[in-house]
C-alpha cells in the first residue's frame, strides 16, 4: 500500500528546499549595516523548519505507527477526479474563450452528465449563471471578465449598458 | 456612559435602513451557507468577500459578520434535520438534535437552537461591548516588539491547544508564513520568492486566494468524497404556538445557557480555539452538571441549547482579539481582518481612535444581527426544509464557479485563479492527511506583521535580539509562547514514556476547520 503520509511529507520537504533555494537570492543572514535579518531570513529559516518537521512526520511514518490512515474512498474517485479535470479545463478555457462561456460549458456539462440532472434544470442554471455573472460583474461592478475569442460577442452588450 | 454614547452613536449607523438591509441580507445568506453540508462561516465569507465590492467598506464588513453570525446560526439546521453538521461548530448539535428530530421533536430542536444562538450572541455581544475599549486601550501601548511576540503567542496557542498534530501544525504555520513573503521585501523592497521571476507573484499570495483555494475548492472536493448518499431530511413545521411553548421550555435552561454563553466567549477569543472546541466543551459541561447525564445522545434538549450558546459566544468572542488587537481569533475573523485591511480599515486600537464610527456601527450590527437571525432562522425553517433537499451537486458546481469569478476579480488576474486551483487541491490533499488549515490561513495573513514587527524592533534596537524580553508585555507574551509550545512536548514525552515505545504526538482532536 502506497503510503500517502509519507509521499505529502516528501512532497512538502522538496517544496522547502525550493523556497530555500528562491530565498537565498536575498541575504540569509544577520545584516550588520541594519542591525537584523536579511531579506532572505525569514522564508529560508522558515522553510528550513518546514523541511525539518517534514522530515519528522516522513521518519514517524517508517516506524509503522498508526499515523498511516490516510485513505481514499475508491468509489469516489471518479466524481473527484472529474470534477478536477472538469475544473481545470474551465479555467483554461476562461483564457480561451472568455469566463460566461467557459462557466456555461462546465455547468451544462457538470449538472447534466456527471450530475445527471434533467436536461430542463442542466440550461436552465447554466445559461442564467452567466447572465447574472455579466450583470453582476460587468455592469454593476464594472469588472471585466476574460473574454477570450469571445469578445466581439460582447461589443453589442458593452454597447447598450456602458 | 460614554461607553452608552459610544454604542448608541454606532447604532444610528448600524440601524441607517441601508445597513439594517445589509444586515438581514447578511442573516439570511449567513443561515443558508451554515445550514449546507459541507459550507460553514469560513467558506461563506471566502467566497463570498469578492462579491462585497458592491457596498461601502463599512458596510462591506458589517454584511461579512452578518454572513459570519448566521452561519453561526445555521449550522445547528442540517445537524437537526440531516444529521449532519452544517459547519463543524455545529457537530455537538448533532448529538442531540438528530435523536430529537428522529422523536418527531425537530420543531423543539430548531426553536431550542435559534433561542440558545440568540442568549449566546446577545451575551457575547455584551460582553464584548465591555472588553473591547479596555481592551483597545492597553494596546495602545503596544509597539512592535509587543506585536511579534503577541503573533508568536497566537502560532504557539496553535501548538499548545490546537489539539492537532504538533509537527504537521507547525509545518502549517511555517507554510503560511513563507507564502506571506513570497512579493517584495519589506525593508529593502528586493523581489523575493518570485519563482523565476513570475509577474504575479510580485504582488504576493493574497489571503484571499488561499481561503477561496482551501476553504472553497478543497472543501467541495472534500464534501464531495465524504457525502457518498443524499441524507434524509427530517421534516419539520413550526406554528406560532410551538415558538411560545418553545420559549417557555427553554426558561428552565438558563443556567446551561449561561454556563455556554460565558465559556463560548473567553475559548472564541483564543486563536487555536474557537467555536468547535467551545461548543464541545459546553456541551461536556452540560452533561456533567445535568441531573440526567445518561439522557444525553438520546435527545436531550440540554445537548442542543449547550454547544449552540457556546459556538455563537464563541464567534463573537473571536472577534474581539481581531478588532482590538489585529489578531483573528479564527479563520473566519483571519479573513475579516484580510477584508479590512484590503478595504483600507487596519484592525487594531487605532481603529477605535480614527474609525470610532465604523467600529462602534460593526459592534451594534452585532446586536441587529442576533435579533435578525432569530426572527428569520424561525420564519424560515421550511424554506432551509427545501433548500436542504437540494442535490449536492448543483450546490457543489455552483460554488466551484463563483471561486472561479470571485477569485478573479479582486485583481483581475487569471494567475490568481490558478493559484486558487493549485491552492483548492492542495488543501484537499493536506486535510486529508490531517494537516490543520486554520494555522495555515492565519499566518499568511499575519505572516506580513510579524515579520515587520519583528524586523523593526531589530532595526531599532541595533540588532539588540533582547529587546524582545526586555519589555515587560513583550517578555509576557514571549514567556506565555515558551510555555505554549514546551507544554505539549513535556506532556508528550512523559506520555509515551509510560505508554508507548513509539513516539507519538497526535493528541485528542478538537480543533476545526470551520469557525
Amino acid at each position: 500500500m502506497i503510503n500517502a503520509d509519507r509521499i505529502i511529507a516528501s512532497l512538502i520537504m522538496i517544496s522547502a528546499l525550493y523556497f530555500m533555494w528562491h530565498a537565498v537570492s536575498l541575504p540569509i543572514g544577520w545584516n550588520g549595516l541594519e542591525g537584523g535579518p536579511g531579506g532572505g531570513a525569514f522564508p529560508f529559516w522558515l522553510s528550513l523548519v518546514m523541511l525539518l518537521c517534514a522530515a519528522g512526520v516522513f521518519w514517524r511514518s517508517t516506524s509503522g505507527s498508526k499515523f498511516q490512515r490516510f485513505a481514499f474512498d475508491m468509489s469516489m474517485v471518479k466524481p473527484i477526479f472529474l470534477v478536477s479535470v472538469g475544473l481545470v479545463f474551465t479555467v483554461f478555457l476562461t483564457s480561451m474563450i472568455g469566463a460566461h462561456l467557459a462557466v456555461f460549458l462546465f455547468l451544462f456539462w457538470y449538472l447534466r452528465f456527471v450530475g445527471k440532472h434533467s436536461l430542463k434544470l442542466s440550461v436552465a442554471i447554466s445559461v442564467l449563471t452567466p447572465i447574472i455573472m455579466f450583470f453582476f460583474f460587468e455592469v454593476t461592478l464594472k469588472i471585466m471578465l476574460p473574454k477570450g475569442v469571445s469578445e466581439p460577442l460582447f461589443l453589442p452588450l458593452y454597447a447598450m449598458f456602458f | 456612559m460614554d461607553l452608552l454614547t459610544l454604542l448608541s452613536d454606532g447604532f444610528a449607523t448600524s440601524l441607517s435602513p441601508f445597513n439594517l438591509m445589509i444586515v438581514i441580507l447578511g442573516v439570511t445568506a449567513g443561515l443558508f451557507i451554515g445550514a449546507m453540508p459541507g459550507l460553514g462561516s469560513v467558506n461563506g465569507v471566502a467566497i463570498v468577500l469578492p462579491l462585497t465590492f458592491i457596498v461601502p467598506p463599512a458596510s462591506a464588513i458589517i454584511l461579512l459578520a452578518a454572513i459570519y453570525y448566521g452561519a453561526m446560526y445555521g449550522g445547528a439546521i442540517s445537524s437537526i434535520l440531516l444529521g449532519i453538521p452544517g459547519a463543524s461548530t455545529a457537530v455537538a448539535t448533532t448529538f442531540d438534535g438528530r435523536p430529537m428530530a428522529q422523536k418527531g421533536e425537530a420543531a423543539l430542536a430548531l426553536i431550542a437552537a435559534a433561542f440558545a444562538s440568540f442568549v449566546g450572541g446577545t451575551v457575547a455581544v455584551i460582553l464584548f461591548t465591555l472588553f473591547a475599549v479596555p481592551l483597545a486601550d492597553v494596546a495602545l501601548a503596544f509597539g512592535p516588539a509587543e506585536e511579534f511576540a503577541l503573533v508568536l503567542l497566537a502560532f504557539t496557542t496553535f501548538v499548545g491547544l490546537g489539539g492537532d498534530d504538533i509537527l504537521k501544525t507547525i509545518i502549517m504555520i511555517c507554510l503560511g508564513l513563507v507564502l506571506s513573503t513570497v512579493g517584495l521585501d519589506l525593508i529593502s523592497g528586493q523581489p523575493r520568492l518570485i519563482f523565476g521571476d513570475l509577474p504575479g507573484f510580485y504582488s504576493g499570495v493574497s489571503f484571499l486566494v488561499l481561503a477561496i483555494g482551501v476553504y472553497g475548492i478543497g472543501e467541495v472536493l472534500y464534501t464531495i468524497e465524504t457525502s457518498k448518499s443524499n441524507p434524509t431530511v427530517s421534516n419539520a413545521k413550526i406554528t406560532f404556538k410551538d415558538v411560545i411553548s418553545g420559549l417557555k421550555t427553554m426558561r428552565r435552561y438558563t443556567k446551561t445557557m449561561s454556563l455556554g454563553s460565558f465559556l463560548g466567549f473567553f475559548v472564541g477569543m483564543l486563536p487555536a480555539a474557537g467555536a468547535t472546541p467551545a461548543s464541545l466543551m459546553a456541551y461536556g459541561l452540560a452533561k456533567q452538571t445535568s441531573k440526567k447525564p445518561e439522557t444525553f445522545g438520546k435527545g436531550n434538549i440540554e445537548g442542543v441549547v449547550a454547544p449552540e450558546t457556546a459556538n455563537n459566544a464563541a464567534s463573537t468572542g473571536s472577534l474581539l482579539p481581531m478588532l482590538t488587537l489585529g489578531i483573528p481569533g479564527s479563520p473566519t475573523t483571519a479573513l475579516l481582518l484580510g477584508g479590512m485591511v484590503m478595504w483600507g480599515l487596519m484592525p487594531g486600537p487605532m481603529l477605535f481612535i480614527d474609525q470610532p464610527d465604523f467600529v462602534w456601527g460593526l459592534i451594534s450590527s452585532l446586536y441587529t444581527a442576533n435579533v435578525a437571525a432569530v426572527l428569520i432562522n424561525i420564519a424560515l425553517i421550511p424554506l432551509f426544509v427545501w433548500a436542504l433537499r437540494m442535490p449536492f451537486s448543483v450546490l457543489c458546481a455552483i460554488v466551484l464557479v463563483l471561486c472561479i469569478v470571485g477569485g478573479f476579480a479582486p485583481n483581475q488576474k487569471m494567475h490568481d485563479v490558478w493559484l486558487i486551483v493549485v491552492f483548492g487541491f492542495a488543501g484537499y490533499f493536506l486535510r486529508k492527511a490531517d494537516y490543520p488549515l486554520a494555522p495555515l490561513v492565519l499566518a499568511l495573513v499575519l505572516g506580513p506583521l510579524m515579520e515587520k514587527s519583528f524586523r523593526q524592533t531589530l532595526i531599532a534596537e541595533q540588532g539588540n535580539i533582547f529587546a524582545f524580553i526586555e519589555r515587560p508585555l513583550s517578555a509576557t507574551f514571549i514567556f506565555l509562547s515558551l510555555l505554549f509550545f514546551i507544554w505539549p512536548i513535556v506532556g508528550l514525552l512523559r506520555k509515551s514514556k509510560q505508554e508507548h515505545p513509539h513516539f507519538s504526538s497526535k493528541r485528542p482532536n478538537f480543533s476545526r476547520q470551520n469557525s
